[in-house]
């Protein structure tokens, strides 16, 4: 059932192991929040499984397919879409334009890409910007294009990196509504990082606990804000007590921490 | 920083607007009437007339050339001069030893000045050079190129190559030997079809690579566009293309000399046509090649026939305008004008 298969992944950088031995599993149509404190090595992971930066050791696959160590635009084309955490847009494009580009993964034509475009342009609420220069949105509107352009190359698995980072809390709750929308009607499975923990429980099926680069915890959310060790690193030591170990079904891989 | 629901405040900000028919009529129109003053421009003008049209046509080609490398796909090059020099001395060379006129040679100069270009591509983008030391990489090559060319002397080492003089009021195709006219309309016809041809390569996904590319490649890369592909072929196509100006500028010239034509100069003069009309604009090259000729060469015409000898005057206009322009005009000339004529353009 699982979808997407992270075996034992390492990477460092210059020494420091940001990525060590993490592995994890998404199932199809699912959505999975990867979290952790700052610097627990969520984007590098997210750069590992993207293509953006090749992995030292470990396997990732989607479905029976290795992607681990491709290009991105070989992991993309492969059905990974991905949105950066500090957004990219194409500043310089419209709206259309940059989500044509997009759209122009999956289609022959670029008649074909437009079509695709304006359709996934709806889904976002974009419609009546996409004649903008993406450099004239707002944050939250950079954020949807961010989507709306990943979405537009018709992935499989989408990749979201902190997609509610410095957004109002109505904008938080907009985005919200587009986002499971969209994974409803395009059928996506979904792996996020975020720090707002308030998007992360409205979203997840399913959350990763990162921190130093390992995985210190993975199980339902409900789970996840009980349990001790993600208490203790995470969410601020001292409230762990009031966690019941021996009851917590989460598989937890205390960290050997050097 | 961020806003939400900001639709009031974008009013009046330039917008990237697409397919407006009344926009297109006009720009058809605006078209037609470019095409027939300058098909019809030989029959009025004299010599001088002439030779400035045909300069800022060759600007304007070289200048779209350079454009599709950087103004579209954001590769800095400050060696085009090599192209140019490459092609004027391969067709040269043949013509003059082996007596094959260019409309062969022009094919073998653009090949081998896309091969050339794919090599520079080449350890470029494998070896990760962007930027200014991209651009620093091109002129290198020039550079390499004006020395290594004054040490071929079956091509005129340092003392330069000479096509063999010809009756000018004989027109000869076969050897592209004749009046100034046939060197204004050969190089009409090369501008127009490289206007053309990046009109057609920018509504392709060609121009939605490199835009997306010069915009940003990590995100290029992630939405699957193999950008290393995607940017040899805008080096190989703008290298061809500019070998193609210099097999032109041979038979046009008719002397060749290494130190004139790799000169770290004669790439700038390509580039400043492009930046002062419009970078990334399809009308920026010829807009701005236009503009340099009628007020460089412009005012350099009427100080000589004032008798006033002030060299390096053209130069020098050329480097106000620049200044002027990356001052009060950012986007180049065209953008202004274009939307002063009634119709938007898009930075494309």
């Amino acid at each position: 059932m699982s979808f997407l298969q992270v075996q034992d992944v390492s990477k460092a950088f210059r020494g420091v192991r940001a990525v060590e031995g993490v592995s994890f599993e998404v199932a199809r149509h699912t959505i999975t929040a990867l979290i952790g404190p700052n610097g627990a090595g969520k984007t590098t992971l997210f750069n590992l499984i993207a293509g953006a930066l090749p992995p030292d050791r470990g396997k990732i696959a989607l479905g029976d397919r290795a992607i681990g160590g491709l290009p991105a635009h070989d992991v993309c084309a492969a059905g990974v879409g991905r949105t950066f955490q500090l957004v990219k847009p194409f500043a310089g494009m419209s709206v259309l334009d940059n989500a044509i580009v997009g759209a122009l993964r999956g289609e022959r034509t670029v008649a074909g890409a437009r079509a695709r475009a304006v359709a996934v342009l709806g889904m976002l609420g974009l419609t009546g910007k996409a004649s903008l220069l993406a450099s004239r949105l707002t944050l939250a509107d950079r954020r949807r294009l961010e989507v709306a352009r990943a979405l537009a190359t018709r992935p499989s698995l989408l990749l979201l990196d902190e997609m509610m980072a410095g957004l109002r809390p109505t904008e938080i709750d907009e985005l919200l509504a587009v986002l499971r929308a969209v994974q409803r009607e395009e059928g996506l499975t979904i792996l996020l990082t975020e720090h707002v923990m308030r998007a992360v429980m409205a979203l997840a099926q399913q959350i990763v606990v990162l921190h130093h680069g390992q995985v210190i915890a993975r199980g339902l959310p409900a789970e996840i804000v009980r349990d001790p060790a993600v208490l203790d690193c995470y969410l601020g030591a001292g409230e762990a007590e009031g966690g019941s170990p021996a009851e917590s079904p989460v598989r937890s891989q205390q960290g050997q921490d050097d | 920083m961020s806003e939400s629901g900001a639709a009031p405040e974008l009013a009046g900000v330039p917008v990237a607007r697409r397919g407006l028919g009344g926009d297109r009529r006009r720009r058809l129109i605006m078209l037609a009437v470019v095409a027939v003053a300058s098909l019809g421009l030989p029959l009025l003008g004299t010599n001088y007339l002439l030779t400035a049209a045909t300069l800022a046509l060759y600007l304007a080609y070289v200048g779209q050339a350079w454009n599709v490398m950087m103004g579209f796909a954001g590769q800095l090059s400050l060696g085009h001069s090599l192209y140019v020099g490459l092609g004027a001395y391969l067709a040269a060379g043949i013509f003059v030893h082996a007596g094959v006129g260019p409309w062969a040679s022009v094919w073998l100069a653009a090949v081998a000045c896309g091969a050339v270009g794919a090599f520079v591509g080449l350890l470029a983008f494998r070896l990760r050079i962007a930027g200014v030391q991209l651009s620093l990489l091109t002129i290198a090559f020039a550079e390499l190129a004006r020395i290594g060319f004054d040490h071929i002397d079956a091509l005129g080492g340092p003392g330069g190559l000479f096509l063999p003089v010809a009756d000018r009021n004989h027109l000869d195709l076969l050897a592209f030997r004749g009046p100034p006219a046939l060197y204004y309309y050969g190089m009409l016809a090369l501008a127009a079809g490289a206007l053309a041809l990046c009109a057609l390569l920018l509504r392709s996904r060609a121009g939605y690579y490199w835009r997306a590319i010069r915009e940003d490649e990590a995100a290029a890369e992630a939405v699957g566009i193999n950008t290393f592909r995607w940017k040899m072929f805008a080096v190989v196509l703008s290298s061809a293309m500019t070998g193609v100006a210099g097999t032109f500028f041979a038979f046009y010239n008719n002397s060749l000399f290494p130190e004139q034509i790799f000169g770290f100069e004669r790439s700038v003069e390509i580039l400043v046509g492009p930046v002062v009309g419009g970078l990334g604009t399809l009308f920026g090259p010829i807009v701005g090649a236009v503009t340099l000729v009628v007020l460089g060469d412009g005012t350099t015409e009427l100080l000589t026939r004032a008798g006033i000898d002030l060299p390096g005057v053209r130069q020098g206009i050329h480097g106000v305008l620049l200044l002027l322009v990356t001052i009060y005009l950012p986007d180049g000339i065209w953008p202004p004008l274009a939307r002063a004529l009634g119709f938007e353009a898009r930075r494309i």
